[in-house]
């Protein structure tokens, strides 16, 4: 099961964050070394992403989070950097799907009132999002449960090893 | 009630009554990978406890992004990605065969098929009457294996395009005008489906360029119905066996309904760096570009070498401008080569690259410097999509890049033809 209480610093990006800025298609040589390819993460958006996150950091992105290609990899070195969650207003379908198979919670809420720099605390049970920097207090919409299963059993290969089969 | 054509693929393979809205488990006609996503789907297939493939004969690995392999990496990919094949009894599509979304159109896609693939263009495909959809590297391991996915019934947008097309106007102006008029995300897990009189009488190049694009817009698929056009396409490929009739219901339920008459229509260019952020090509006649790159998926077929040689015939790519052009396929460019097409584009001063990906994503072929504009006929101008995140890309029609090819600087196509 996934922590459901999670806790770290917001980094902000604006709207249409394309698979291409979260890892770069010019990197492709890379794919078969994740660890060198997810020290580019984000690298096109904010080259200095990459050093400063730490484990249990938000990306929080405006609408459309994830647009373009169906790379796999833009939530894995997400995942691989140590970011516990994106939360965004709206984010790419494929995308969306992807980051659930690999376990990574993305939520969608009003992301407008969330600067940079801001602790959150997340609970993915009850579906709040606190900005303990602002007092304020988000809701995000909750994850469908026929993704969240796959969300808590680590990923759909997890999922599917486990079960055998949809259960949908 | 009646069935939008999703509605009516879903419903058919599920063996449910499938509505908007439901969650389906739907067998897969076809499953692929291309070699930069392909990689990481093996793993994950590895990672799987059962290692077989539920249809070796409709599991396809295409080697076009990076083809031939650019660098030592990539090359180990394809070695990898060749080996599984092997291992697998899979389909192969090695370097040289042609970008995934044309062979599957060619070769593989029919009406009422399901096909997931590991690349967003997945949908190209809806242009069949498939429905076509992209999905990352864990949906398609796990469709390679079990032979089936979970799909959400999508809502559906239906597009009525009526009206004739205006000399040196197209589908690729049509699609997007489409995108700019509802947004990179307007249609985020919805359907778009395509009907009108315009729609009757395209041929299946034109449908092709516009189901490819519906992703540009968020959709899911992008489909058209299956008729008389398909009927010959497939008969042209030698499939005429594999032709049925599909058409949406009546009564269907649509989301939203979008009506555009083409005969007003401009040529149309997308300028950096999204794919909505729309103009007419005729106010951006300031901007000099560096490089025109006819092809890609969206663009690399025959008739778009025909329409680019046909600009070029007896004229000069302007001095300072790169022009590459890449067929879609090995069959396109066999075509090209003999209707004297490649011939004409060389002799303008173009440059013909093997049929692939090409300069399209970053990795090969064409990647921008520091600064320079390219004009491109691919469907994406994400910052740092062609390899440089300081360059800017303009999609456009096969006519508008031909055209701003020889003035040097974005040109209507008008001014030329």
């Amino acid at each position: 099961m996934l922590h459901t209480l999670l806790k770290g610093r917001a980094f902000k990006f604006g709207d249409d964050i394309s698979t291409d800025l979260i890892i770069a298609g010019k990197y492709a040589s890379l794919r078969s070394n994740l660890p060198e390819l997810a020290k580019h993460v984000m690298e096109d958006a904010n080259p200095e992403f990459a050093s400063k996150v730490q484990p249990g950091d938000f990306i929080v992105g405006g609408s459309n989070f994830g647009l373009g290609s169906s790379r796999e990899h833009a939530p894995l070195v997400i995942k691989m950097a140590g970011v516990s969650a994106i939360l965004a207003k709206s984010f790419a379908r494929i995308f969306f799907r992807n980051a659930i198979n690999q376990s990574l919670p993305v939520l969608i809420c009003d992301t407008g009132k969330i600067s940079e720099g801001d602790q959150l605390e997340v609970s993915l049970d009850e579906g709040v999002i606190n900005n303990v920097t602002k007092n304020e207090k988000y809701t995000f919409t909750r994850i469908p449960p026929a993704m969240l299963s796959i969300l808590n059993e680590g990923g759909l290969i997890p999922y599917i090893n486990k079960y055998g089969d949809f259960k949908i | 009630m009646g069935k939008t054509l999703s509605e009516k693929i879903l419903s058919d393979k599920s063996g449910t009554d499938a509505k908007a809205g439901d969650i389906v488990i739907s067998p897969v006609d076809l499953v692929f990978v291309q070699d930069t996503t392909g990689p990481l789907t093996v793993r994950q297939f590895k990672a799987g406890k059962k290692q077989t493939l539920a249809n070796p004969a409709r599991s396809a690995v295409f080697i076009d992004h990076a083809a031939p392999s650019p660098n030592r990496a990539l090359s180990n990919d394809h070695l990898f990605l060749r080996q599984f094949a092997a291992d697998t009894g899979c389909l192969l599509f090695d370097a040289g065969s042609g970008v995934c979304h044309q062979l599957v159109a060619e070769k593989l896609a029919n009406p009422g098929d399901v096909i997931v693939g590991a690349d967003s263009h997945t949908v190209t495909a809806g242009a069949l009457g498939a429905f076509a959809t992209g999905m990352g590297s864990s949906d398609i391991a796990v469709a390679w294996s079990l032979g089936k996915t979970w799909l959400r019934v999508p809502e559906t947008f239906k597009i009525n395009v009526s009206g004739k097309f205006p000399k040196g106007v197209g589908a690729k102006d049509l699609i997007l005008h489409l995108i700019g008029l509802i947004g990179a995300d307007g249609a985020t897990y919805r359907a778009l489906e395509f009907s009108g009189d315009t729609i009757d009488k395209m041929p299946m190049n034109q449908r092709l360029t516009i189901a490819n694009m519906a992703v540009e817009a968020g959709a899911k698929v992008g489909l058209f119905p299956s008729d008389k056009i398909t009927q010959a396409y497939l008969k042209s490929q030698g499939r005429a066996d594999k032709y049925k009739p599909l058409q949406p219901d009546a009564y269907a339920i649509y989301e939203r309904a979008i009506d555009i008459d083409v005969s007003s229509l401009e040529p149309t260019v997308s300028k950096p760096h999204t794919v909505d952020n729309t103009a007419a090509a005729r106010d951006l006649r300031d901007i000099k570009i560096n490089q025109a790159f006819i092809g890609t998926c969206t663009n690399g077929r025959l008739e778009d070498m025909a329409e680019a040689a046909s600009i070029l015939k007896g004229k000069k790519v302007h001095e300072g401008v790169r022009l590459l052009v890449c067929p879609a396929s090995r069959q396109i460019m066999l075509e090209a080569n003999r209707a004297g097409y490649t011939n004409t584009i060389i002799e303008a001063g173009g440059l013909i690259l093997p049929p692939g990906c090409a300069a399209c994503l970053g990795l090969h072929q064409g990647i921008l410097g520091d600064g320079e504009v390219c004009i491109s006929t691919a469907n994406r101008n994400f910052k740092g999509r062609m390899g440089n995140p300081d360059s800017f890309i303009y999609l456009a029609s096969t006519a508008t890049a031909a055209a701003s090819a020889i003035i040097g600087r974005i040109t209507d196509p008008r001014e030329v033809l």
